[in-house]
């Protein structure tokens, strides 16, 4: 049959990114597909060179809007890693309640997207109208609905309030009960059974060699899960589980989330009730020369951070590996064989984040070489040579 | 007032365009939609291609990929048309002004109506600064 290749974007409805899919079909099967993207790159890698430690954490904020805890999350403990330094107790306990806060607005806003994706525009605002509650919790707790800045090396920027405690803990259970209505909806409901159940299933053996990270790779079977297998913050003092399914679609995918929603609520809750007391803050002084490492369970997926300090007040590299960039090419094994129709939800399945993942490769092509600073020095040194010759100086 | 511009102010179609940016100025858009603000009461209406739409709303830093693609896209909406910068990105490039990728402002390469400032701004400021543009146009036409 004769193959047609279907660009899709950057500029589409499908997603608030822009990026771009092009889907090369035969009849309605994909049978190949390539993912171009780049449109949102803005080189913060290398900007966060030119800002001191502190300054560097408003701006790994702005990697994404969905995940502005977990990137400086992941930073700060890699800059604790330089030192090495640890954390006080309180502290730990408000980056918890926060990341997790975090992870149940980006579960929602994805099922919310989900939903309509697949045509069913109810689940859609459902889901993003209980969003809207948890950014109030957000806002109550932070001062901010998104952006929370709550976070710098050392510790955290603001503290909780006991007064607000009680008001916070009394939202979340209201969102509970308005949250249990909205799993039996979505999991009991035969349309969405019929549009996501066994499309584009990720075996675990694919989960495995691809890397897949996150809720993508929990919906495989694989139990991996770095606040269970490496804590960090307070994941080792409270109560909870990790959501593992097996069958790996679409549908598991969105159990894996929605299931993984009230785990958030029950660590949150017990972080707040247990809150120690004391500083918020270690006062980190200076930073000694050295690297450090920092990663976090982000609501997509590991989330690893790379800094290397060389004793200024400025990181020398600092590198970014977010959850998307191992996902992605999950598509080769989920979208192939599938129908167009079922491609979009497929694509969307991973929850993908672009604007974490876009970065930068100078690439050596033939017609230009790219030069090194040894290069550069001996191009320069036989250029002042040939200068030399010329002029006759010895 | 022309003809065009009253149908254009009674029920604003909007389009959403992102060059470069963290998502949150976008996901604060969507947000407009939703239950709880619902700008499709005052008849607005996010759609997904440029040729239905009267209002661009801008987000980003505007980097060297997708300049090139937001100005064709300008190109291809139907005039006359509102363009209204959401956002820190958008209006200065925020935290982005010293980027490589990142050359010049928006309003560079697009004349921009409205600003809406913040980062990101709040689903209110957003509803109320394309209010606040309806406002201005009607009123300008209005003195003719
Ligand atoms: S203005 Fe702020 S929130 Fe909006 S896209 Fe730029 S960095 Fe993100």
């Amino acid at each position: 049959m004769e193959k047609t290749i279907i660009p899709i974007g950057p500029y589409h409805p499908l997603q608030e990114e822009p990026e771009f899919f092009l889907l090369t079909v035969e009849g309605e099967k994909v049978v190949d597909i390539d993912v171009h993207i780049g449109y949102n790159h803005r080189g913060i890698e290398k900007l966060s060179e030119t800002k001191t430690f502190d300054q560097s954490t408003f701006l790994i904020e702005r990697i994404c809007g969905i995940c502005s805890t977990s990137h400086p999350f992941a930073y700060t403990r890699a800059v604790e890693d330089i030192i090495p330094i640890e954390v006080p107790e309180r502290a730990k306990y408000i980056r918890t309640i926060i990341a997790e806060g975090e992870r149940i607005h980006s579960h929602l806003l994805w099922l919310g997207l989900a939903g309509h994706f697949l045509g069913y525009n109810t689940v859609y605002m459902w889901a993003w109208k209980l969003r809207e509650e948890i950014l109030d919790v957000m806002e109550i707790l932070t001062g901010n609905r998104n952006n929370y800045a709550m976070f710098k090396p050392g510790g955290v920027r603001r503290d909780i309030k006991s007064e607000d405690i009680p008001v916070v803990i009394k939202k979340i259970d209201s969102i509970v009960s308005t949250l249990e209505m909205l799993k039996k909806a979505v999991i009991d409901d035969p349309v969405l059974h019929a549009r996501t159940k066994g499309i584009g299933i990720l075996s675990k053996e694919d989960a495995i060699n691809y890397c897949a990270l996150g809720p993508t790779a929990r919906a495989s079977g694989v139990a991996r899960d770095l606040r269970k297998d490496s804590p960090y913050g307070a994941y080792d003092k409270v109560e909870w589980d990790m959501i593992v399914t097996h069958n790996g679609d679409v549908f598991d995918k969105v159990v894996v989330r929605v299931l993984e929603t009230f785990e958030s609520i029950k660590i949150i809750k017990n972080c707040l009730l247990n809150l120690p007391g004391g500083e918020i803050d270690a006062n980190i002084k200076d930073i000694p020369p050295g690297e450090g490492i920092g990663f976090i369970e982000a609501p997509r997926g590991e989330c690893f951070h790379y800094v290397k300090s060389d004793g200024t007040n400025r990181p020398v590299r600092h590198k970014v590996r977010a959850p998307t960039f191992m996902n992605l090419p999950t598509y080769k094994a989920t979208v192939i064989g599938e129908d167009i129709s079922d491609a979009t939800i497929i694509l969307a399945a991973i929850d993908p984040c672009y604007c974490c993942t876009e970065r930068m490769t100078v690439c050596n092509t033939k017609r230009k070489k790219i030069y090194n600073g040894k290069d550069l020095i001996k191009l320069s040194r036989e250029k002042t040579e040939i200068l030399r010759n010329k002029m006759g100086v010895k | 007032m022309s003809i065009k511009l009253k149908a254009l102010l009674k029920s604003p179609w909007v389009f959403h365009l992102s060059t470069g940016s963290c998502n949150n100025c976008d996901i604060e858009i969507l947000d407009c939609l939703t239950p709880r603000f619902d700008i499709e009461r005052f008849g607005m209406l996010l759609v997904g291609s440029i040729k239905h739409a009267d209002v661009l709303l801008i987000t980003g830093s505007g980097n060297r990929k997708s300049m090139e693609r937001a100005k064709r896209l300008y190109e291809q909406i139907p005039k006359p048309c509102l363009v209204v910068a959401v956002g820190e990105c958008a209006l200065s490039r925020g935290m982005f002004i010293h980027s490589y990728n990142c050359p010049v402002p928006i309003d560079k390469v697009i004349p921009v109506d409205v600003y809406i400032p913040g980062c990101p701004p709040k689903p209110e400021a957003i509803i109320a600064g394309v209010v606040k543009l309806i406002e201005k146009v009607r009123k300008s036409t209005e003195k003719k």
